[in-house]
């Protein structure tokens, strides 16, 4: 039930906003903030009280809803929210996102108040919704549900170049969910079977060359989302015309949408599918590394340097994921979380300094530290967790995604690890001219330092990154039960596949049926 | 065992010192936003940092107290672990351990650096970052002390590039300047280079031992020698690469000269005494793992000796002060991995230790006479200064006396064990010895060069503006502490054919314990051995070799420039290669730098914006003129594609429901 109450307290405030008599912008923003402060709590209590060691869905909720027609018999499509350990942590990750993106667009969004906060808990409900859907057409729903706000958001409150932003975003996006709609429908039609539980129990009944097809249009409309590269132009251009909440939600929890799916749909559904395509996945995730490393490189556009580092950093859990190994796995999953906090910060902090400067350009800054030193701090700290420093959050993920991805591919662990080095060089370029050197410029001689309330929005986020670098293991015990449970499955789809030629691709593994139950 | 909880407050002491000197430094920040010249809080930073590093040194007496109390083999403190990773397939855990080698690590670390805390109070008096400054330096040495402390490889990790963070701060302190940011950014990223292949390695430490555990690694060794000799060298080659960039070694010793860009006490304390030494202590940590790779040891040796060379050749060339020291540390680090290589892993401790007394001592003498000169630093501009700065003068001899080798002094035996073992091991290892002998020779010269120009001669600058003063005793008191341990250092393990046979390889037997694995694996039980005549030989060639040179370089030097400006104007090619430091600075800026740069704009420009970007842009043109000449169907806009998305969704339902409804 609590998911339930997780997933349409958003809308609930959404639909609360639309009775709000015009001009009351400081009642619209506190329900907003209420309203996610409240789903943060939820999202708390959810994670307290979940239970890592199970691999089982919990806190499941099911309603029958209708029924379709399959290649035999009917697919009964439900209402059906569960979490597991592969979702705990990115559902309470949005749920503590959103409060601070509603405090954050306090000063920037100054036009078209209400509409801009229904848009937005609209997204939060889309997005828990994609993360807790347990069924293949709900999924899909929210899916859809979650993406619509924010062509609005971008097209409505972006900068200058919104519209061909909005623009290749939406192009982008259709053509992702395009591929995986055909996915679902080919999915649910071959199987008779919408309950993500039961297919994530073995879909074996599908001859391999199905099963690769199905994981590739899935793979490739997730990877649109995440995104891999090569579809990944969308992102800079996206991430640089939103307004700082878009890009904050684009960064944490949007492309996340994007490794769930693999996670879940790609690598969960269809093991031996994934073992087939991984070289080809963990490569593009490797080269995304290095690529979005060097394209960060070339910016001198400070938001744009830090979409491109997104680019790079979602290599990593890309990689991680298709290495397919305890370790790359829960690398990755930490990962996930781990890019949502320090770029979501570095997002915050740009639009920060955008609102005191309104130029995004390199050249304008220089000296930034000795004018704001508390911004100079936090930017620090969170480029440190950017860049992999060990003792932050960054460095737990990406250890252990290389970690994995060497026991699979000493080769493209290599490649990763050289993305290591030039992460460092481009984040510390950044903070070199933002922050350091003479104050040049005249306008940024007397810029105010950060005050409490930009403070406070990063506090929290600071603390999780510390909390995740010191104690990984309280959210990586999290996600245990459900990724030993994923491991071997693959590892039985592995032994079915050496074992039998390739073209017998597994039937129904029966062991982890047993561990899923 | 692992019961000795206490341990956890050797570095977090510092930790907590730096947490509230940071808290001092925005407390000041504030006052002074009020009232601009406010003092604020900031200069309780000082007594507490001191506080913090003194509490720690005192600590790691009672530490080392306790291991000498106990057998010979029982020799270990080990605190609970900190479940840090859990990794699936592999835990890390790491706990606090004191052994003998980390024990004379933590006296070094913390003894000097507490000297070096004291020292800062006045060298950076009045700066405006004070605070803050106290902050870094006791970050740093919390960070060392976790690097030296840690059970597992990975917790060592954090250590290591926790130092390396403090240094990229400090090395930036003064960021306004500009060029001290950007050498902090070098360092940073030289150093990743060397990370990187640290992290590889470790994954190999992880495929053949299951784990990253240093002492477990360093017993399990043995047993994997014959499945996975080619993995452990391979091993063991990039932790060396994870040496080389800290411990600036060819070819990723760029960083360090530019490394001086950092407040004096900083070069001192990171960037001579421990941090860059650490490389050298994660090797002898490993002595097992690296003793299994005889090859790897040899090609430790070429580079230790090439880097010792290179550096020691360019240090004769430099004007400025601190580039003379810098340049000398590389060559001297060279020193440590030429013993190490010779699988002398107690003779590279020793020269570690020695090397932490007098190149601190050197460091924070040379910051006291920049700081007396008001921030000069080239040498050309200044001369005579002994009568100025006498006490600074008589401790920077000292420190001089001992770097330079001169005999009985701290520098000539710890150098010396490491060139004698080195002949001991034979074979290749004479080819070693005698650059090492070369390079003894060349830091003889370089060092006393600097004495004579810096204070004696004429004065070379203009002594109506500029008054050279002493140092305050806050700075002094501190120099002539390490002057003592300089000049005595060598007690700590004299060679072992000293006629006082009681304090005779003292160092050596107290570190037996860590470094016997090494050893077996290495020699099988049959060590190298010198004949007590040679030993007596390469005594007196060291001294000799020490005196002459030193006497050489001070001659040269001690009236003026005149020697200096002979070499420019005859040996030009010479001179330019060795103030460039062998234009290897320069061979990165061109081969790597540049090409990566170009790389970027390459693909930013070329692969991203017109390939890519062309591709999805041409294709949404073409959406929309295929739509064009089809009429309406799509005009390439939000709306339409929305309804276009609408009406796929609205097919799918229809198909769905109409499925339904049969």
């Amino acid at each position: 039930m609590i998911l339930t109450w997780l997933t349409f307290l958003p809308l609930v405030g959404a639909l609360a906003l639309l009775f709000t008599p015009a001009g009351s912008e400081k009642l619209q923003r506190l329900i907003a903030l209420l309203t996610t402060s409240v789903v943060a709590g939820l999202g708390v209590v959810l994670f307290v009280g979940f239970d890592g060691a199970s691999a089982d869905m919990q806190q499941v909720t099911s309603h029958a809803w209708f029924s379709l027609p399959a290649k035999s018999g009917t697919i009964e499509v439900a209402y059906r929210l569960g979490v597991d350990g592969i979702s705990i942590l990115l559902v309470t990750l949005t749920t503590v996102l959103m409060p601070l993106v509603v405090l954050s667009a306090q000063k920037h969004i100054d036009k078209r108040v209400k509409e801009f906060l229904f848009w937005l808990l609209l997204m939060e409900t889309g997005m828990l919704g994609v993360f807790l859907a347990l069924d293949m057409v709900l999924f899909y729903v929210f899916w859809e549900l979650s993406l619509i706000p924010l062509y609005f958001i971008l097209g409505i409150w972006g900068g200058e170049r919104r519209l061909y932003a909005t623009m290749k975003f939406f192009l982008y996006t259709v053509a992702g969910s395009l591929l995986m709609m055909l996915g679902v429908i080919w999915l649910t039609w071959q199987t008779g079977e919408a309950d993500v539980r039961a297919l994530l129990n073995g879909v074996g009944d599908l001859d391999p060359s199905t099963q690769l097809w199905i994981f590739l249009s899935f793979a490739i409309g997730f990877a649109i989302k995440v995104p891999v590269m090569p579809f990944h132009t969308w992102l800079a251009d996206a991430h640089t015309e939103a307004p700082t909440s878009g890009s904050v939600i684009l960064a944490g929890v949007l492309l996340k949408m994007g490794t769930y799916g693999l996670l879940r749909f790609g690598v969960g559904m269809f093991p031996a599918a994934a073992l087939e395509m991984a070289p080809l996945f963990m490569g593009l995730g490797a080269l995304g590394i290095v690529y979005g490393a060097f394209l960060a490189m070339a910016q001198n556009d400070i938001k744009r340097l830090v979409a491109c580092s997104s680019v790079s950093h979602l290599g990593f859990v890309v990689m991680g994921l298709f290495a397919l190994t305890q370790a790359g796995l829960r690398g990755s999953v930490i990962q996930m979380v781990n890019h949502g906090l320090s770029t979501g910060l570095l997002f915050l902090l740009v639009g920060m300094i955008y609102e005191r400067r309104h130029t995004r350009d390199f050249e304008q800054y220089g000296g930034i530290a000795s004018v704001m030193p508390v911004f100079a701090l936090f930017f620090v700290l969170s480029m440190l967790a950017s860049v992999g420093l060990p003792g932050l959050n960054g460095f737990v993920g990406e250890y252990l995604i290389l970690l994995g991805t060497f026991e699979a591919s000493p080769l493209w662990a290599c490649v990763g690890v050289a993305g290591v080095i030039f992460g460092a060089v481009y984040l510390l370029m950044c903070t070199r001219k933002l922050l350091f050197g003479a104050v040049t410029v005249e306008a940024n001689k007397g810029l105010r330092d950060l005050d409490a309330r930009e403070v406070g929005i990063m506090v929290p986020l600071v603390l999780l990154c510390l909390w995740i670098g010191v104690r990984p293991n309280q959210f990586l015990d999290k996600t245990a039960g459900s990724i030993d449970a994923l491991v071997t499955r693959i590892d039985a789809a592995r032994e079915t596949r050496t074992g039998a030629l390739e073209l017998h691709l597994p039937q129904a593994p029966a062991a982890p049926a047993e561990a899923q139950r | 065992m692992p019961n000795d909880n206490w341990l956890w407050w050797i570095p977090a002491l510092p930790l907590l010192g730096s947490a509230l000197a940071g808290v001092l430094h925005f407390l000041t920040l504030r006052a002074r936003r009020s009232a601009p010249d406010a003092k604020g809080p900031g200069a309780l930073a000082w007594p507490l940092a001191c506080a913090a590093v003194g509490l720690s040194f005192v600590l790691s007496l009672v530490a080392f107290n306790t291991l000498r109390g106990l057998e010979e083999s029982a020799r270990v403190l080990e605190s609970a672990p900190w479940p840090w990773i859990d990794a699936g397939s592999m835990q890390v855990a790491v706990s606090m351990v004191v052994d003998p080698l980390s024990s004379v690590m933590l006296l070094v670390v913390t003894g000097v650096g507490f000297l070096i805390h004291v020292y800062a109070g006045g060298y950076m008096k009045g700066d405006p970052g004070y605070a803050k400054f106290f902050a870094y330096l006791n970050l740093f040495v919390a960070m060392m002390l976790m690097l030296v402390l840690s059970s597992s490889l990975l917790g060592l990790f954090i250590g290591w590039e926790g130092v390396g963070l403090c240094s990229y701060l400090l090395i930036g302190f003064w960021y306004s300047k500009g060029w001290p940011a950007e050498a902090g950014q070098k360092a940073f990223v030289v150093n990743r280079i060397g990370d990187a292949c640290f992290v590889i390695g470790s994954f190999l430490l992880v495929r053949i031992f299951g784990t990253l555990d240093l002492s477990a690694i360093g017993a399990g060794v043995h047993e994997h020698l014959a499945a996975h000799s080619f993995e452990l060298g391979l091993a063991a080659l990039l932790l060396f690469g994870g040496a080389c960039g800290k411990s600036a070694q060819l070819p990723l010793f760029v960083w360090l000269p530019d490394a001086m860009a950092g407040p004096t006490p900083v070069s001192a304390l990171i960037h001579a005494a421990t941090m860059v030494t650490s490389g050298v202590y994660l090797v002898v940590r490993l002595n097992p793992l690296f003793a299994a790779a005889p090859g790897v040891l040899l090609f430790i040796g070429v580079v230790a000796a090439a880097t010792a060379f290179i550096a020691g050749s360019s240090a004769v060339a430099q004007r400025d002060l601190k580039g003379v020291l810098a340049y000398s540390t590389v060559s001297q680090l060279g020193y440590m991995f030429l013993g190490l290589s010779a699988g002398a892993w107690a003779a590279a401790i020793f020269h570690l230790v020695t090397h932490a007394f007098f190149k601190a001592l050197l460091f924070l003498a040379a910051g006291s006479v920049i700081h007396g000169m008001h921030e000069e630093q080239d040498m050309h501009k200044m001369g005579g200064l002994r009568k100025h700065m006498p006490r600074t003068f008589v401790t920077f001899l000292a420190g001089a006396a001992a770097l330079s080798g001169l005999p009985l002094l701290s520098g000539f035996f710890s150098k010396d064990e490491i060139l004698a073992l080195n002949f001991a091991s034979g074979g290749a290892h004479y080819g070693l010895w005698a650059v090492g002998v070369v390079t003894a020779a060349l830091t003889a010269f370089y060092t006393w060069r600097m004495v004579g120009l810096t204070f004696f001669g004429k004065e070379r600058f203009d002594t109506h503006h500029v008054h050279p003063h002493e140092a305050p005793a806050s700075m002094t008191v501190p120099l002539m502490v390490l002057a003592v341990l300089a000049l005595g250092g060598g007690l700590l393990n004299l060679p072992a054919v000293a006629p006082f046979t009681l304090a005779s390889q003292g160092l050596h037997h107290w570190l037996e314990p860590v470094t016997r694995l090494g050893d077996e694996i290495l020699h099988h039980g049959h060590a190298p051995h010198l004949s007590h005549s040679v030993e007596y030989a390469l005594l007196a060639i060291g001294a000799g070799i020490a005196l002459i040179y030193a006497h050489k370089g001070f001659h040269a030097y001690k009236e003026g420039l005149a020697r200096d400006e002979q070499f420019r104007e005859q040996r030009p090619a010479l001179q330019g290669l060795l103030a460039d430091a062998w234009g290897i600075d320069r061979a990165y800026r061109d081969w790597v730098v540049q090409p990566v740069k170009v790389l970027a704009l390459t693909i930013a420009v070329l692969v991203d914006k017109l390939v890519i970007d062309g591709i999805v842009n041409g294709a949404a043109a073409l959406a929309r003129s295929l739509g064009q000449r089809s009429k309406r169907l799509t005009d390439g806009s939000v709306a339409s594609a929305g309804l276009w998305m609408g009406a796929a969704a609205a097919l799918l339902a229809f198909f769905w429901l109409l499925g339904g409804a049969r």
